[in-house]
Order: structure tokens, then C-alpha cells, then sequence
């Protein structure tokens, strides 16, 4: 259900039950989220109406239109000033509506719609007793190799459910970087995670890696929502309250009245630091920062390729925003306590996921670790504390949703008999065999490594500037070392691809439909259009730059 | 007037690109071509001079700006030209000289199925060496600078089917960087202390410089000089540059190029004034070099090479002008054009006897030639008696202020200065009339080559012989007008300065001396090789001989220094390299793939593994937080 609902019987718990006040929601302003709830719940009843035979097709024209919807509300509301003028907050104090919200909700409501046309993509394998088959189990609730199974096969079974559950994970993400209080965002977290964890769990080929990946996925998800809401409550008894505006004037100390049941232990520093440390464990578990990445590899090399790149793109785009609003909204006064600790953070993220990322044999697991590390250089971002840190993060996370969701793309298209060819010494001798696929899957390595004319390149330029303009230069040093080692294993990968024989019995490429192809054509013009010209870019995400409070 | 001077360049730049982009439908006119605009640059230049002649001695000065090179903030290069009495004389000189050498050169390369290039690249050259003696600044300077060199390198190898030209082509190449990054450096060095390289504000300040900055300037100009006057140390190339046909060797390895690193220090004469200790190294530079030059010159039994050892000694004496100071720079310039008068027509008379003589370049084989050739005979025999400065001839004069201004630099110096240029007259006298009798007179001592074709020498056709003579009149008659009533000092004293030198005996003493050792150097050789007969193999002679037919070892020398010096270093870097650099950064590479083997193995797949790493991480979180605050 809504996060609006759970707010407000919070704010009303300790009255009366007679004032009740009717809460105040401006739907113009929460529309995009409401759109895409809406749809997702006509989703599942299109899974209950619809006959199996027209839902697939009912349910992509649903999910498309809705996301399309939801990005025309955002454009129209960015259009009317909300982005900057007309800034404020929603929904009775739970939800901001500001240029930073806007911006990641329209990346994210972008990278859903590519990333939603490699769910619905039907012609890399070939079809099944006369069905055409998806990346999706035909029935996940059958047990993998189960007469049950066999038996959804042969009757053409298709789990449609993959589009409604992702509605609901975009309609989550769309709320996570916009919470202005601790609750909404422990709320909108969870509104994104179950319908993650499921997902994960639903791959048609290699069944019990999948499963295996999504149960890890919901412990160690289950495990750092403990953390989060742990800090939750600390920093309630801290503030006496869980919003961000509120929070961050007990923290600058200007605010004078204190709640007489927590007269003990408001303003005790020792709840707000422990309290924060907690949140933040929940929130780096989400970007996948070190120590808190170890999930990542697992899960983006199980999980159905069409939802690891959702979920490495669109994920990581909330949750930096919701990272960074909490960082600037509810922690300026702390400035000084959590930049040491984040530099540590970014510096072991950066470092261990270049590092690690060498020995790597499997192209899910190479590009999960070089997810870990793109977090790091995102968090030297975050780190310089400045508006220009804000921007270049914006830019960098719309730059780097779409390289990915492209790259795991174009790994769907690589296939043997065994579905897709994941192991690297498959890819050996692709450019001779697949020149455009090999040369488009290389145009996204260079991006990651951060080469020139590439998102990549103005992506991590911009972090880095603004880094070491908010005196992180250390951090800088480290993520050009990082950087450097990087380049190695995604030069490496291309080295392999053009300069190396193909094996005889070597993976081939599906072609795939007009939907795979737009996904990947729409990755390689925004990395080549964010490389050649980001300035148009730059300076959108620089006029988004501002939180409100 | 100021208008024509980019035509100078113009005129011969032009006849390159088109000889060189023409290609081979110009083969039948191309030589034509190419005289014809080495003769209309020598034309404008002869314009100019009437027009400058008609004007007061201090305003004769020209400028012509093209346009701006490199227009960069704080930073500009001029295209722009400065014509004045000093660049009228070599204006003259290199497009004089040179178009009788293109004359020349349509007889002399008749046969050579390349001739089109060949002129294509005089032209080349002869448009460089003007653009470097035209150039108002030290930039536009040293582009013609690489012009010139770059027109040496392809016209020494021109006959590239010949393992040795091509050899020798690349060592005059590589010798000639040497000297280019002095010439580089000094112009950084003007750069940084006066912001500019034009001549007018460089020369002008000069005096405002410290001393030790003017030094390490003029010190850098000595080494560029060094390199394209083929002066020591950098003197090795020139005498393997004579694999270059011989009008080559005329016009560029002994009048014009040769001379470029005279100019370049009378150009900086401001700079040179104000740094003594600069002075003095290029004094020293031009006495041993004319001494080396001399030696090598009297061993050699290749005419072109006892030509080329004779070059290197006579600008010797340029040099050591040029490093006397006012006292000596007009005299050094007054040396360098009857030089290249006389060196021009002693070298298209070698080549006439090379061509009458089947190509053959050994003295031992030639001999009473006089007979065959009346016309190389008698016009060689002038530029002889030029050379060792018999008396009224043009060597004579120039070579006799020379002299005089080394007496007269004054103490022991000047005496020691004054005798070896007395002691450099001696040796001259002696190897030309070596040369001279080895080539003219005595018996004949030709043979069959070893397919039988028996040289018939004969004289060389009208085109040949014409420049020849006319270069004649040169060797007798310039010194003389140059001479009688200092005209050449008043021609050039508004550009260069001049200071009268009073040597310490009497100007007639000096004469009187010169002429004595002259007569001396000239008996010697006829006593050895008038009198008795040339053997046709070359005996062992003594330990010098021997180690001046190998110029004086300056091969061995740079082969054990430089190059086995050079094998060294790049073997130690290497090395260093292997070892060290690329250990660091494999070493790097190997540790930070070890990191990553054990990294990885922390990625157990099991849940509850991950979940300690996050349960830790966050209590690092917690403990960090909380220690931040304490500190």
C-alpha cells in the first residue's frame, strides 16, 4: 500500500482518536508516483482477468504507458517550476518535491522503460513447444525440474507478474529519494526490495541459481532493514521525531521545546551517531558499498539478466538519492563526523571492487564488481559536500543507468545452448563473429572506464572535479588509481573480444526484437550523446541541485 | 623596394614546388626552370643593391612583415623580413653563386636521369639559405636554418643507390642536430630573458642582460655554428658530405651553407660584444679548427676531400674573426665572399676534371691534365692562387686583415693568434700546390679501370665552363675592389661595427710575413711533389700522416665516445628499465591480481558469511562515527 497511509497513522498515534485530521495529499505534485502505483495495482488485476493468452501483451502496453505517464508528469511538473521556484514538501511533511527528487525520479522512470523492454524481449531463445519464451520462468512457483514444471512448459506458461512487480519496485523508487521523514523511507525501501527479491528469483534458465541468489538477496536485505530501522528509532529518540526537517534543527540545536516523554535522551549525540551509522549501514547496503556489497555479485549473476540491469541501474539511482538527501537535509550540522567515515567508505569501495574485479571469470560477476566500484566513485561525489558534489552525482547516476542497463543487455544477446554464455572465455574472438555487438559492448566498457567522448568520462570528471574541489583530493588520487585498474578488466574484455581467436564451439548471438535493440541503441546514444555533449546535461542537473528543506 | 624581398625566397620556393610536385612531365624543362628563378631571385637582389647603394650609409636598412606565424598571447612570430647591408651581401653571394651553379649543374648532371629533382631541391636550398639570412628574427632564422639542413641531407644523399652517400647523408644529419639544439636553446634562453627573438629588440638589449646569461646565449650560438660550419668539435660531416654531387658541394659544403654559422655570430654580434668569455671560446673554436682543417687537407688524395679539409680551415679564420670582435667581423664577412668565390670555382673545377676523368676523385691518378683541360686548368689555377693568397688577388687581401686583426687583438694572445693564422697561411700554400701539381702537372697517371674503359680526358662543355670563368673574375678581381679603400669596411660597418685593429708590429710587417710563409708552403710542396714523381699508391707515410688521411681520427674519436658511450647508456637503461621500471610496474601488477585472488576468496557465497561482513562493517561505522566526535 501507499507510504501516505502508514504516515499518517504514525503522526496521529499519541492523539486522540476523535481529531483525527483529514490528511492533506496534493496529488498534482505526487502524481508520477501515483501513476505508476495505479498501474502496477491494475496489473495484478490484469493477472486476475485477463486471459493468459492476452496478458503478456496487456501488461507491457500497461507498464509502458504508465512509465511514459509518469515521466510526462514529471516533465510537466519540472516545467511548472517545482524543480526549483515552486519547491516544497508533500503529503503532510512525507514526501519533498524538489529538483533533486524530480531528476532521479525522471532517470528513474527513464531506465525502467529500457530496462522494461528486455523483460518483455521474446526471441533469443528459441520457442518452446510452440510458445515464445521470455527470461522468465514459466511457472516460479514449480520446483525446478519438477514434473509440474514440465508441464507449464508444454502448456506455454508465462510469468506475466514480472511487469506488475516491477511497477511497484519503480513506484517505491520513486518515493525513496524523495522521504522527508525516516518512516517513508523505510517504508518506500521495502515497497522496492520485496518485489526485487522476487524478481530475482524467477530466471527461466539456471533455476536454482536463481532462487539461490534471491534468498541471499532478501537475508542480507531483511538484515540491513534491521539496521535501518534500528537507526530509525535511535534517531527518533534523539529528535522526538522522525522528520528531516525537524531532525536537522535538533541538530543544529535550534530548536528549543523538548518532547517531555524523551526529555532523557533527546539531544544525546551518542543516539544520533550510533543512529546515523545504522542508517547509513541500510542505505550502503543498497548503492552496494564495501563491506556491504557482498550480496552484489551474487545476486546480479543469478538474478534474470533483464532485472539485474534494472536493478544495478534504477536501484542504485534511489539510492544515492535518498543517501544524498539525507546526508545534506537531515546531516548538515554533522558535516565533520560523517565525511571521515564516508571517505573510508569510498576509499575500501573504490579500491575493492576495481581489485577483486581482475580475477573475475564471469561477465555478470565483472560487471557487478564494476558496479561496486562506480559506487565508490559515486560516494567521492557525495563526499565533497557542495553543490557542484550534488550535480555531478545527478549526472553521473543518469550517465551510468544507462551504460549499464545497456551492458546487460547486450550480455542477454550472447547465448549457447546453455542460455546465456556468461563465462568469459566465451566472449574470446566476438568482434570477428558479431563485429556490431562486440564494438557496441565495447563503446560501454570504455564508458566505465571512464574514456573520453563517453558518459563515462564527463561523468567521472565531474565527480572527481567536484570532489577535489571540496577539498577530497586524497579521494581523487585514489579513484584515478582505481580507475586505472579498472581500465585493465574492461580493456581486457575488449582485448579479448577483437584480439583473440573465437573457439570452435563458441556462443552465438540472438538477434533480438525491436525491444532489445531499442534498449541497446538507447544506451549507446546517451553514452555517446553524455560524452559529446554534456554540457546541456550538466547544467540540468546543476539547475536540480537544490534540496529543499 | 621593401616589397621584393619575399620574392627573393618567393622566386627559388616557387621553382621547388614546382619542380618537386611537377613531376615527370617537366623532366625535359625542369632544369631551365629552376635556373631561371635562382637567376630572377639573383636579379631582385641585384635590384635592391642599386636601390640601397642609392641611399645614406645609416638608412639602407629594409623590413618586410608578411604576417604574424604564431600569434599566441605573449608569444609572437613574425613572417618578416630585414634586408640590410649584411643580408645584401649574402643575398648576393647565395643567389650569384648560386644560379652560376645551376648553369653549371645543367652540364654537369646532363646524364643523370633524376635532374628535375635535383634542381627541385637546389632550389630548395637556395631558397632556405635566403629565408635564413633574410629573417628579422631568431625563429624565422632557424626555420631557414632546418631548411638549408634538411636541403644538405637530400642533396649529399641524392645518389641514395649508394650505400656511402646515404651513410653519409644521415651522419650529416644527426652532426647537424647537435648543433640545431644549440641554436634551439639559445633561442629559448633569448625568449625567457628578453620575451622576444626579434633581432631588433634582443640585439638591443643585450646589453641589459647579465653577463652570464649573454655567455650561455652566445656559447649556444657557438655550438650551432659549429654544427652547420662543420667547425670542432662538430666538424666530422663535412668531409663525407663530398659523396654529394659536386655542384653540390660548391654551392652548399663550401660558399654558402658552410658559412651560415659565420652569420649567425656576426648576426649577434651585440651579444658576443658583451660576453667575453664567449668571445674567447670562439676564437679558440675557428685557430683549431683551421689548424685541423689544414692537416686534414694536405693528406687527402680525394681532390673534393682536400678541398673540403681546406673549407673547414678557411672558415676557421671566419670564425676566428667573427670571435675578435669588432675588429674582426668585417673581415670574417669579407673572407667568406671571396672564399666563396674562389672555394666555388676550385670546386666546379674538381668536378670538371671528375667529369673529364670518368668520375675518378684520386689525385694519384691524374696528373699533367693541363694539356686535356686548358680552361679548368687556368680558372683552377686563379682560384689557387686566390687561395693562398698571392698577392693582388682576392684570398690575399681578405686573408691578410685576418691576419692582421689577430696580431692586433693584442697581448700574448694576439701573438699566439697572429702566428697560428701565419703557420694556417704556410699549410694552405702547401696542399693547394699539392693539390695543384698533383692534378695539373707531372706525368700522366690514369689506367683502365677494371673493365677496361680508359679515361680520355677532355674539357667540359660551354655551361660548365662558363660559370667556372666567370668565378675566375671573382677570385681575382673581389678582393681587390673590396679591399683598395675599405669599401667593404664602410659597406658594413653600420651593421656589424667596426673597430680599427692596431697589431703590435707594423700592418707592412704582417703582409711581409704572410707573403714569406706563402712562398715557404709553396716550395715545400714543389720540392715533394714538382720535383719528384707522384706514386700511384700512397706510401705509409708518418704517424700524422697516417692520422690525418683519417681526419685526424675524429671518427675513432666520437665511434669510442659517442657511440660506444651512447651503446653504453642505452644498454644501462635498458637494463634499469627492464629491471627496475618494469619490475616496479609488474610487480605492481602481480601484487594487486595476488590482492584480488585473496579478496575473492572472501566471497565464500554463503549468506551467513556476508552478513558478519556487514554486521562488522557497520560496527567499524558505529566505532568510526563515535571516534570522530571524541577527537
Amino acid at each position: 500500500m501507499s507510504s501516505m497511509a502508514v504516515h499518517s497513522l504514525w503522526t496521529t498515534a499519541a492523539e486522540p482518536l476523535d481529531k483525527i485530521p483529514a490528511p492533506h495529499i496534493e496529488y498534482t505534485q505526487l502524481s508520477p508516483v501515483l501513476i505508476v502505483i495505479g498501474a502496477a495495482i491494475l496489473g495484478v488485476l490484469v493477472e486476475a482477468f485477463v486471459p493468459r493468452k492476452a496478458r503478456y501483451h496487456s501488461q507491457l502496453f500497461l507498464s509502458v504507458v504508465a512509465l511514459v505517464a509518469a515521466f510526462a508528469a514529471i516533465v510537466a511538473l519540472a516545467a511548472g517550476g517545482y524543480g526549483s521556484t515552486k519547491a516544497q514538501i508533500a503529503a503532510m511533511g512525507a514526501i519533498a518535491v524538489d529538483g533533486p527528487a524530480l531528476f532521479l525520479q525522471g532517470t528513474i522512470l527513464l531506465a525502467s522503460v529500457v530496462a522494461i523492454f528486455t523483460f518483455a524481449e521474446r526471441r533469443l531463445d528459441p520457442a518452446d513447444h510452440g510458445h515464445k519464451v521470455d527470461s522468465f520462468a514459466a511457472e516460479a512457483a514449480a520446483v525446478p525440474g519438477s514434473d509440474q514444471e514440465k508441464a507449464a512448459v508444454k502448456a506455454g506458461f508465462t510469468t506475466t507478474e514480472v511487469f506488475p512487480l516491477a511497477l511497484f519496485a519503480i513506484a517505491g523508487m520513486l518515493v525513496f529519494p524523495a522521504a522527508n521523514d525516516l518512516l517513508t523511507l523505510f517504508v518506500a525501501l521495502e515497497v522496492f526490495s520485496l518485489p526485487l527479491y522476487l524478481l530475482c528469483a524467477v530466471a527461466r534458465r539456471k533455476r536454482l541459481m536463481s532462487q539461490e541468489a534471491a534468498v541471499k538477496y532478501f537475508l542480507l536485505g531483511a538484515f540491513s532493514s534491521a539496521f535501518l530501522l534500528f537507526g530509525i528509532a535511535l534517531l527518533y529518540g534523539y529528535a522526538g521525531s522522525v522528520s528531516y526537517a525537524t531532525i536537522a534543527s535538533v541538530v543544529d540545536g535550534t530548536v528549543g521545546s523538548v518532547n517531555p516523554a524523551l526529555a532523557d535522551t533527546m539531544g544525546n549525540d551518542a543516539l544520533l551517531l550510533i543512529g546515523f551509522a545504522m542508517i547509513l549501514t541500510g542505505l550502503l547496503f543498497k548503492v552496494g558499498a564495501v563491506p556491504f556489497h557482498m550480496w552484489t555479485p551474487d545476486v546480479y549473476q543469478g538474478a534474470p539478466t533483464p532485472v539485474t540491469g534494472f536493478m544495478a541501474a534504477a536501484t542504485k539511482v534511489a539510492a544515492f538519492g535518498a543517501l544524498l538527501r539525507l546526508l545534506y537535509v537531515v546531516l548538515p550540522g554533522l558535516t565533520w563526523d560523517w565525511r571521515p567515515v564516508m571517505w573510508g567508505v569510498a576509499i575500501v569501495t573504490m579500491l575493492g571492487g576495481a581489485i577483486v574485479a581482475i580475477t573475475q571469470t564471469d561477465i555478470k560477476r565483472l560487471l557487478a564488481y564494476s558496479s561496486i566500484a562506480h559506487a565508490g566513485f559515486l560516494l567521492a561525489g557525495v563526499i565533497a559536500a557542495t553543490p557542484s558534489g550534488i550535480s555531478s552525482v545527478l549526472f553521473y547516476l543518469g550517465a551510468y543507468s544507462f551504460v549499464t542497463i545497456g551492458a546487460f543487455a547486450v550480455v542477454t544477446l550472447v547465448r549457447d545452448a546453455g542460455g546465456e554464455a556468461t563465462h568469459l572465455s566465451k566472449w574470446a574472438g566476438l568482434g570477428r563473429r558479431s563485429p556490431l555487438v562486440a564494438a557496441v559492448f565495447a563503446v560501454f566498457l570504455l564508458a566505465f572506464a571512464g574514456i573520453p567522448l563517453t558518459s563515462g568520462f564527463s561523468g567521472k570528471f565531474a565527480v572527481f572535479k567536484a570532489a577535489a574541489d571540496g577539498g577530497a583530493g586524497a579521494l581523487v588520487v585514489v579513484g584515478v588509481i582505481s580507475s586505472a585498474i579498472a581500465a585493465f578488466f574492461y580493456i581486457r574484455v575488449i582485448v579479448l573480444m577483437f584480439f583473440s581467436e573465437p573457439k570452435a564451439d563458441g556462443p552465438t548471438v540472438a538477434v533480438p526484437s525491436a525491444l532489445t535493440t531499442l534498449t541497446i541503441t538507447a544506451g549507446v546514444v546517451v553514452t555517446l550523446v553524455l560524452g559529446f555533449a554534456p554540457q546541456y546535461f550538466l547544467d540540468l542537473a546543476n539547475q536540480a541541485s537544490v534540496f529543499v528543506r | 623596394m621593401e616589397n621584393l624581398i619575399a620574392l627573393l625566397v618567393g622566386a627559388p620556393l616557387l621553382g621547388a614546388a614546382v619542380l618537386l610536385c611537377g613531376g615527370r612531365r617537366l623532366d625535359k624543362t625542369g632544369h631551365w626552370i629552376g635556373t631561371l628563378l635562382a637567376a630572377v631571385s639573383f636579379a631582385i637582389g641585384l635590384a635592391l643593391f642599386v636601390d640601397m647603394l642609392g641611399k645614406s650609409a645609416d638608412d639602407r636598412a629594409l623590413h618586410q612583415r608578411l604576417y604574424t606565424w604564431i600569434p599566441v598571447e605573449g608569444f609572437q612570430a613574425d613572417i618578416a623580413f630585414q634586408l640590410d647591408q649584411l643580408s645584401m651581401t649574402f643575398v648576393l653571394l647565395i643567389s650569384g653563386v648560386g644560379t652560376l651553379i645551376h648553369v653549371y649543374s645543367i652540364g654537369y648532371m646532363e646524364h643523370d636521369e633524376r635532374r628535375r629533382r635535383f634542381f627541385g631541391y637546389l632550389n630548395l636550398f637556395v631558397a632556405a639559405m635566403l629565408l635564413l639570412v633574410l629573417a628579422d628574427n631568431y625563429l624565422l632564422l632557424y626555420f631557414g636554418w632546418e631548411g638549408v639542413g634538411l636541403a644538405s641531407y637530400l642533396l649529399i644523399g641524392f645518389w641514395q643507390h649508394k650505400p656511402s652517400a646515404a651513410t653519409a647523408a644521415k651522419k650529416a644529419f644527426l652532426v647537424n642536430r647537435v648543433g640545431d639544439m644549440g641554436l634551439s636553446i639559445a633561442i629559448m634562453i633569448m625568449f625567457t630573458t628578453f620575451g622576444t627573438f626579434a633581432f631588433g629588440p634582443v640585439l638591443g638589449a643585450a646589453g641589459e642582460a647579465s653577463e652570464g646569461t649573454l655567455t650561455a646565449i652566445g656559447l649556444m650560438l657557438l655550438l650551432a655554428a659549429c654544427g652547420k660550419s662543420a667547425q670542432v668539435p662538430l666538424q666530422s660531416w663535412l668531409g663525407d658530405a663530398m659523396e654529394g654531387p659536386t655542384p653540390v658541394s660548391a654551392l652548399i659544403h663550401a660558399a654558402t651553407m658552410v658559412t651560415a654559422g659565420v652569420y649567425l655570430i656576426v648576426r649577434s654580434a651585440d651579444i658576443f660584444n658583451a660576453a667575453p668569455d664567449a668571445q674567447t671560446v670562439v676564437v679558440v673554436v675557428g685557430a683549431v679548427t683551421l689548424l685541423f682543417g689544414a692537416i686534414v687537407g694536405c693528406a687527402k688524395d680525394d681532390i673534393k676531400k682536400a678541398l673540403a679539409g681546406s673549407t673547414m680551415s678557411q672558415i676557421g679564420y671566419m670564425i676566428l674573426a667573427a670571435g675578435l670582435g669588432p675588429i674582426g667581423y668585417v673581415f670574417a664577412i669579407m673572407h667568406l665572399v671571396t672564399h666563396g668565390f674562389f672555394k666555388a670555382g676550385l670546386f666546379l673545377g674538381a668536378g670538371s676534371v671528375m667529369h673529364g676523368m670518368n668520375d675518378e676523385v684520386d689525385m694519384r691518378r691524374y696528373g699533367g691534365l693541363r694539356k686535356y683541360m686548358p680552361v679548368t686548368f687556368v680558372t683552377f689555377g686563379l682560384g689557387y692562387l686566390a687561395i693562398i693568397g698571392f698577392p693582388g688577388l682576392s684570398g690575399f687581401f681578405s686573408k691578410d686583415m685576418i691576419i692582421e686583426a689577430a696580431f692586433a687583438k693584442g697581448g700574448t694572445q694576439g701573438w699566439i693568434l697572429g702566428s697560428v693564422t701565419l703557420l694556417g697561411a704556410a699549410i694552405t700554400a702547401y696542399y693547394m700546390t699539392r693539390v695543384m701539381l698533383m692534378t695539373f702537372f707531372g706525368e700522366k697517371r690514369w689506367q683502365a679501370d677494371a673493365e677496361g674503359h680508359e679515361p680520355h680526358p677532355h674539357e667540359s662543355p660551354k655551361s660548365m665552363t662558363i660559370p667556372m670563368i666567370l668565378l675566375a673574375f671573382g677570385s681575382v678581381f673581389a678582393g681587390g675592389i673590396f679591399g683598395v679603400g675599405d669599401r667593404f669596411v664602410h659597406w658594413l660597418e653600420p651593421v656589424t661595427g667596426y673597430a680599427h685593429g692596431h697589431p703590435p708590429i707594423s700592418a707592412a710587417a704582417v703582409t711581409s710575413a704572410t707573403v714569406a710563409v706563402m712562398v715557404i708552403g709553396v716550395g715545400v710542396a714543389y720540392l715533394q711533389y714538382g720535383r719528384r714523381p707522384v706514386p700511384v699508391v700512397a706510401p705509409r707515410g708518418s704517424l700524422l700522416t697516417r692520422a690525418a688521411r683519417r681526419d685526424l681520427l675524429q671518427d675513432d674519436f666520437n665511434h669510442a665516445v659517442f657511440v660506444r658511450g651512447g651503446t653504453h647508456l642505452t644498454r644501462s637503461l635498458v637494463y634499469v628499465d627492464h629491471s627496475l621500471v618494469d619490475g616496479v610496474v609488474n610487480g605492481t601488477a602481480a601484487s594487486v591480481g595476488g590482492l584480488s585472488g585473496r579478496l575473492r576468496k572472501l566471497q565464500n557465497g554463503y549468506a551467513r558469511s556476508y552478513a558478519v561482513s556487514m554486521f562488522g562493517g557497520t560496527a567499524v561505522l558505529i566505532a568510526a562515527t563515535l571516534l570522530m566526535r571524541a577527537v
